[in-house]
């Protein structure tokens, strides 16, 4: 079992284009840790850096408490699980399961009698003496992770581990995932562009964009508390409403006449006239056709259904804002009312740098 | 005339036909024959038609001149019968196996997989150069080639002996076959470059890198997961090389079969006889034994390859 610790990590390609831009990140031993951003933001390259299938070009990793900036992948420790499996089609479950203790020129009878046991523990009974062509993308999945972990390695590296399976596998997946991490404890790092599948399975979360780091927190930090209206547009299934306005007289004023009460413990951080964004997530918008302390004034566009609740899409002086309803009190489109946020979730962010304020 | 179309409502002409699934064209059976007629006639003038004539000439006493050539007789089996029965076409058999195991399936496909393998990685114009040098080799006609191979290894003024300092060395004398055997490997390797090289790029490199990830060595690497993965690549290419290699005539602008017969593989050994030797019916009987030969190969690949797909 080993922590991960990369300093100022790099990854330039040819041509000056860096996939990974001067990374710190650390990953405390035993954690479930998820890298989260839109394709290309280098949260791969990252895993493949920590993975060694790519050459770090400056910076430094340590894995427990070695210096393997440099080290050969099948010497670092760290086991991989790919997107597609990467299972051999030649090979059955067991010799799949066992390939790397036979690199470790571990006994054939030894081998299999692994292979049973970690295919045991991870719901492979009866499928051992199968090809992967022969098996449903759940249990390929289970053979990828069983190989993975059969020679106990430090860290667990999973891309994108539930982008391959259909919807309803992918939540039974998800479950799965999280016992197995727990029961084994081993440091595991995974990649993924789904923020709900981050914030499901996570202990904490980096947050990429463009190669650098956007923010490292637990799923409630960047939920609750984004560094920056990116964070905040990402996270979250309904993203963030984020309205450009400025802050006048002690409020925040978001249109002709229309302003709303400054969030909690910024009123010091804020100038008269500076220019801001103000976030509040849909769910923390209450709709109400009764004018009260706080309440804006809104009309309803759009209504979207979502089963249990409705998101509804408000103008606001120009602005579009979605707030969530509860079923049974859904308006139409077109009706009139007010918005009323939840002061203590509203949040504020300097409109020049991006960066919350307060 | 029997044509798929069912029928269709009066006054509506432009009602769709209904098609048999295999009547794709919706051309119906005549009409499609009429499409492949001409080039059904060629494959049966060129190809079909002198088959069977080599059939009828290798059981006949025919000859380039005199009597026979005019008149030849029917004489059965008497063409097989000599031909087996004759020493010389057992060292020939022997030349052309020594031939096409050296030159086809441990050259060209040997060079060919290590040559691709080693550009897999290279980019840009270096292996733009390497490629294209080696399928010049192959495009070039082969007489040019075989030129570019008797100026090579000339005894008077060759490059060969020029670069040795070897004046006067007779190599295509010396080691004739050897000689015919690295032209081969020279003209051939490029295809068995070509196929193993995209055969390379189909194997998942998440493959190669979950190899690499336990610690997989490069030859590792090679047997657990490139082999395996392109198996089907190797036994196509080992059919294609062998049978190309059994058949090629082109070693004869080298060698001219000579020195004293040395060099004298099937092909080459079928034209002696045949024209410069008069012999055309023992040269199309001994012609139908390598038709069978190759037929044997082709059909012992076929096995070998359903085999492997039902495993």
């Amino acid at each position: 079992m080993a922590g991960i610790n990369a300093t100022r990590l790099v990854k330039e390609y040819p041509g000056g284009v860096r996939g990974v831009d001067e990374v710190d990140v650390e990953i405390i031993d035993g954690e479930f840790f998820a890298l989260l951003g839109p394709s290309g933001c280098g949260k791969t390259t990252l895993l493949r850096s920590i993975a060694g299938l790519e050459a770090i070009s400056s910076g430094q990793l340590i894995i427990g408490d070695r210096d393997v900036t440099d080290a050969e992948p099948g010497a670092r420790g760290v086991a991989m699980v790919f997107q597609d499996y990467a299972l051999f089609p030649h090979m059955d479950v067991a010799d799949n399961i066992a390939y790397p203790l036979r690199i470790k020129r571990v006994k054939r009878d030894e081998r299999r009698a692994t292979a049973e046991r970690v295919g045991d523990g991870l719901s492979l009974q009866g499928l051992i003496e199968r090809r992967p062509g022969q098996l449903s993308g759940g249990q390929q999945q289970r053979v990828a992770l069983a190989r993975a972990v059969a020679t106990r390695p430090d860290v667990l590296l999973l891309d994108e581990p539930l982008s391959n399976l259909d919807a309803r596998l992918r939540l039974e997946a998800r479950t799965f995932l999280k016992e197995l991490q727990r029961d084994l404890g081993v440091t595991t790092v995974f990649v993924t562009h789904d923020q709900a599948e981050a914030l499901a399975l996570a202990d904490r979360i980096a947050v990429m964009k463009a190669g650098k780091l956007q923010q490292i927190g637990t799923p409630r930090e960047v939920f609750q508390r984004p560094n920056n209206t990116f964070v905040a547009g990402f996270i979250g299934s309904n993203p963030m409403n984020l309205v450009p306005a400025t802050v006048s007289a002690g409020s925040i004023a978001i249109g002709d006449g229309v302003s709303t009460a400054l969030p909690p413990g910024t009123e010091d951080h804020v100038r008269e006239g500076q220019a801001v964004v103000w976030g509040v997530r849909p769910e923390y918008l209450r709709w109400t056709t009764t004018e009260e302390p706080g309440a804006i004034a809104a009309e309803v566009s759009v209504v979207e259904n979502l089963g249990a609740s409705v998101l509804i899409a408000v103008n606001v002086d120009g602005h579009k804002l979605q707030v969530v309803v509860p079923e049974d009190h859904e308006p139409a489109p077109g009706d009139r009312g007010f918005v009323v946020p939840t002061g203590s979730k509203t949040l504020l962010f300097d409109a020049e740098s991006t960066e919350r304020i307060g | 005339m029997s044509t798929s179309t069912t029928t269709t409502p009066a006054g509506s002409a432009i009602a769709p036909r209904r098609r048999r699934a295999d009547d794709v064209a919706g051309l119906g059976t005549a009409r499609a024959g009429i499409f492949v007629a001409p080039a059904l006639i060629l494959i049966g003038l060129f190809l079909l038609f002198p088959a069977i004539w080599t059939i009828w000439l290798g059981m006949t006493d025919y000859r380039l001149t005199g009597l026979q050539a005019a008149s030849p007789e029917f004489v059965g089996l008497d063409n097989y019968v000599e031909a087996l029965t004759d020493p010389s076409f057992w060292n020939s058999l022997w030349l052309t196996l020594v031939f096409v195991v050296a030159s086809g399936i441990v050259g060209q496909t040997l060079i060919g997989f290590a040559l691709a393998w080693s550009v897999r990685n290279i980019h840009g114009w270096v292996k733009a150069l390497i490629e294209g040098l080696v399928l010049a080799a192959w495009v070039i006609p082969a007489s040019v080639a075989s030129f570019l191979w008797l100026v090579l290894m000339d005894r008077r003024s060759g490059t060969l002996n020029g670069l040795l300092g070897t004046d006067g060395y007779a190599w295509l004398i010396e080691h004739p076959m050897e000689a015919i055997i690295l032209f081969n490997i020279w003209v051939g390797t490029a295809f068995s470059m070509q196929l193993f090289s995209s055969a390379l790029s189909a194997v998942p490199p998440s493959q190669i890198e979950s190899a690499k990830m336990v610690g997989a060595s490069g030859w590792q690497q090679l047997r657990d997961v490139i082999i395996p993965n392109i198996k089907g690549h190797i036994l196509t290419n080992t059919l294609l090389i062998t049978l190309w290699t059994f058949n090629t005539f082109t070693p004869y602008l080298v060698t001219a079969g000579g020195p004293n017969g040395k060099t004298e593989i099937l092909s080459v050994y079928i034209y002696e006889t045949a024209i410069p030797g008069g012999q055309l019916g023992l040269g199309a009987a001994i012609s139908l034994i390598m038709l069978l030969i190759n037929l044997v190969i082709a059909l012992a690949y076929i096995r070998v390859s359903r085999g492997r797909k039902k495993a």
